[in-house]
């Protein structure tokens, strides 16, 4: 398929970039943040000219002209002011790409993709709106085609256009409206933005701080060497030879007058319904949504605090336990990514139960069969160095590494592990356990390579037990399977060289408990 | 030297985006005409006149109607559409026939149209009639008008103003 094909490409560019800026500052996966990022940029620069703005028909481009030539102050904020908006189209539609390559427009995410259709509109309408204000020769050209664009429809009564035609037909309070317009939908912009990103925990809203920083860096010196500039004041009686066109808002103009007015409606109107279709076309099978068992619940919330689509809510207990609270798993928000099992303190493999019954649990990969896979598998490990691994399956797989000293199982995300499990393995035989995830934080689900690393350092409930020597764990966040088995042979070889030493954990504890095996 | 290499190989790729945004914030170049050409364009908004002519009600009408509706004149609502017709170089460049607005067809007549036309001297001739029951009657203005490459000449009806304008 195209999009698997497209997929892998920029999966491959992705690679290159987190090898140059390393995973966790690769741009690639802070599109989301570094819009967010532009959008301050230009909020901030767009107060400074908004006071400096001469709200009149003829003040318009004379005071963006005064602005324009002091270079070190009003030049720079009108630059910045445009190049970050550009930029911002630049990371939006890459991160409209790359969540769409990704797969991640349906299912529970439906809700961010669509909410994401709006911003498309709004960001277009802020950008065109705003190259009105400097009323040259480039905007009476795009206040004419916005007119014509407009007056198809029969809203408007086809004599909007009158209003541009001749140099008398404008009046002062015109720019007034703009003005009040170039707030106003930036103002909604801002909202949706903040609505979009309503059903996820935890939003990725501000890219790394040396990420920002030379994205910033980036902008100034496009700034200074390549200062935005008007073009000669507008004129309705006459179209320059050519138009400089920023292409990154006003490729629409060209494109109506290619087309028709019809036309471009028409293409709008398409391209805006099949981004809304998206979500609900080729769905696959819902997945099972996490299960809560409240006979292992002691009403915690560590699942609430840890899930990343806000899917769990604590609500006050009603099975007469004496317990607080109790959570509730809100079917329709829930991804089934088993960060919740992974979170919860019932989700450990020492207790001796029959069958693991765990308080929050993934009916298609329940915590009990991720202990029984396990206890198959640790004894058959063989050779030095023995490594338990455990992955994810919308990762690197951790399975195929398996081989006689080896095992590997691949969890629903890397975050579903409880660190509990970390240490039984250990405590049964295995050398070391090796923890795979997606590199650069961009977990499939967001928060699961978080999680791991701040229960690992026991930094977040529940933790890894400090009985567990340091380095017989190892967190490999890679995005390439080579890089995986560079990882663990790297890490056996540390364990090896450990073997001699003595473990700090002498003897397993032993469990005795009955099985049923089916 | 890994490090400087890499740290290097990052300053490209910001230069590289900084580039791509500065080139397209700017490039390539729109032509919105052709070399060489201007552009005319047609703009009406009238009202075109009645479709027919007030009548006086005679007294005996009058005496039929409620009396807060006695008014002697009676006057159809509904407005003639407009014809409007351009030559250019004395071959015709546009013609249509455009209907008044509005449910009852009581509103005004509109119509926008933009033509490219070659640059140089040319003669223009724009033409209106606005009744059907003065067929005849239409307002009409020639002349010759010189246009530079890029001109756009606006040709507007103004009834208040005497008719058409050419600026
Ligand atoms: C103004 C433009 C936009 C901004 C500032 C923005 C920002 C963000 C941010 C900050 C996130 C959270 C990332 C994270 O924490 O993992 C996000 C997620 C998302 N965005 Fe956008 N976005 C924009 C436009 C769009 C558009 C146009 C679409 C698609 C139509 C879109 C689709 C999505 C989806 C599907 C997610 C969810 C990812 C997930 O659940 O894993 N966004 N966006
Ligand atoms: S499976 Fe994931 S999304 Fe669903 S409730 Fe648990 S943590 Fe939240
Ligand atoms: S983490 Fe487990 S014990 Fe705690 S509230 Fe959630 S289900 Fe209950």
């Amino acid at each position: 398929m195209v999009r698997e094909q497209a997929l892998k490409a920029l999966q491959r560019v992705e690679q290159g970039f987190d090898r140059l800026f390393g995973a966790s500052l690769n741009p690639w996966r802070q599109l989301g943040a570094l819009s967010f990022l532009f959008f301050w940029v230009v909020a901030g620069t767009g107060l400074v000219l908004f006071i400096f703005f001469d709200t009149s028909l003829t003040g318009a481009h004379r005071s963006v002209e005064a602005l324009t030539r002091q270079w070190y102050w009003g030049g720079l904020m009108r630059s910045l002011h445009r190049y970050a908006s550009d930029a911002m189209v630049l990371t939006m539609v890459l991160h409209l790409l790359r969540e769409f390559l990704y797969g991640r427009y349906r299912g529970v995410r439906w809700f961010s993709w669509i909410t994401g259709v709006p911003l498309l509109w709004l960001v277009f309408a802020s950008g065109i709106n705003g190259y009105w204000l400097v009323w040259d020769q480039l905007a009476h050209f795009i206040a004419v085609g916005t007119a014509e664009w407009l007056d198809w429809l029969p809203l408007f009564g086809g004599v909007m256009i009158r209003n541009f035609l001749t140099p008398e037909s404008l009046s002062d309070r015109f720019f007034s409206l703009l003005v009040f317009l170039h707030v106003g939908i930036p103002l909604i912009l801002l909202l949706m933005m903040w609505v979009h990103i309503q059903r996820i925990s935890r939003p990725k809203t501000n890219p790394p701080r040396l990420l920002a920083g030379g994205t910033l860096a980036m902008l100034l010196v496009l700034s200074l060497a390549l200062p935005a500039q008007s073009q000669l004041p507008a004129d309705p009686l006459h179209l320059p030879e050519v138009l400089q066109l920023d292409w990154f808002y006003l490729y629409a103009f060209p494109l109506l007058y290619t087309l028709s007015p019809g036309g471009l409606w028409g293409l709008a109107a398409a391209g805006t319904a099949l981004l809304g279709v998206l979500p609900w076309v080729g769905r696959r099978p819902p997945q099972p949504v996490a299960e809560v068992h409240l006979e292992s619940c002691n009403g915690c919330g560590r699942c609430f605090e840890d899930c990343p689509y806000a899917a769990v809510v604590m609500q006050p207990r009603a099975d007469g336990r004496p317990f607080q609270l109790q959570p509730v798993v809100n079917a329709d928000l829930c991804a089934a990514c088993g960060i919740c099992a992974g979170a919860c303190p019932s989700s450990t493999p020492f207790r001796s139960v029959a069958s693991l019954a765990t308080g929050i649990d993934m009916p298609q990969m329940p915590i009990d069969d991720l202990r029984e896979r396990l206890e198959q598998a640790l004894p058959r490990l063989a050779g030095e160095a023995k490594v338990v691994a455990w992955g994810c399956r919308h990762g690197v797989r951790a399975e195929d590494l398996a081989e006689p000293g080896v095992a590997g199982f691949d969890l629903l995300c890397a975050g579903m592990l409880p660190p509990s499990f970390v240490e039984y393995a250990v405590r049964h035989g295995a050398d070391g356990v090796l923890l795979v995830g997606c590199a650069g934080g961009d977990c499939e689900f967001r928060l699961g390579c978080r999680w791991t690393e701040e229960r690992m350092a026991a930094q977040r409930e529940p933790h890894l037990r400090g009985t567990v020597p340091a380095e017989r764990v190892r967190i490999a966040w890679v995005n390439d399977a080579g890089e995986l088995r560079a990882e663990l042979a790297a890490f056996r070889e540390r364990l090896k060289t450990l073997q001699n030493a003595s473990r700090s954990i002498a003897e397993p504890i032993v469990i005795r408990r009955e099985r049923r095996h089916g | 030297m890994a490090r400087l290499w890499r740290i290097a190989l990052q300053a490209v790729c910001y230069a590289a985006c900084a580039g791509l945004i500065g080139y397209f914030s700017l490039l390539p170049s729109y032509r919105p005409l052709p070399a060489g050409q201007a552009m005319v364009k047609l703009t009406i908004r009238h009202a075109g006149q009645p479709v027919a002519e007030c009548r006086q009600r005679s007294p005996a009408e009058l005496a039929a109607l409620p009396p807060n509706m006695r008014v002697a004149t009676q006057c159809a609502r509904e407005r003639s559409p407009v014809t409007v017709r351009l030559e250019w170089d004395g071959a015709p460049l546009y013609q249509a026939v455009l209907p008044p607005s509005g449910l009852s067809g009581d509103g005004a007549a509109s119509d926008y149209r933009r033509f490219v036309v070659p640059a140089g001297m040319h003669r223009l001739r724009a033409e209106l009639a606005d009744s059907v029951r003065e067929p005849r009657r239409v307002d009409r203005l020639a002349e010759e008008v010189r246009l530079e490459p890029g001109r756009v000449l606006v040709v507007d009806y103004r009834g208040e103003q005497g008719g058409w304008v050419f600026r």
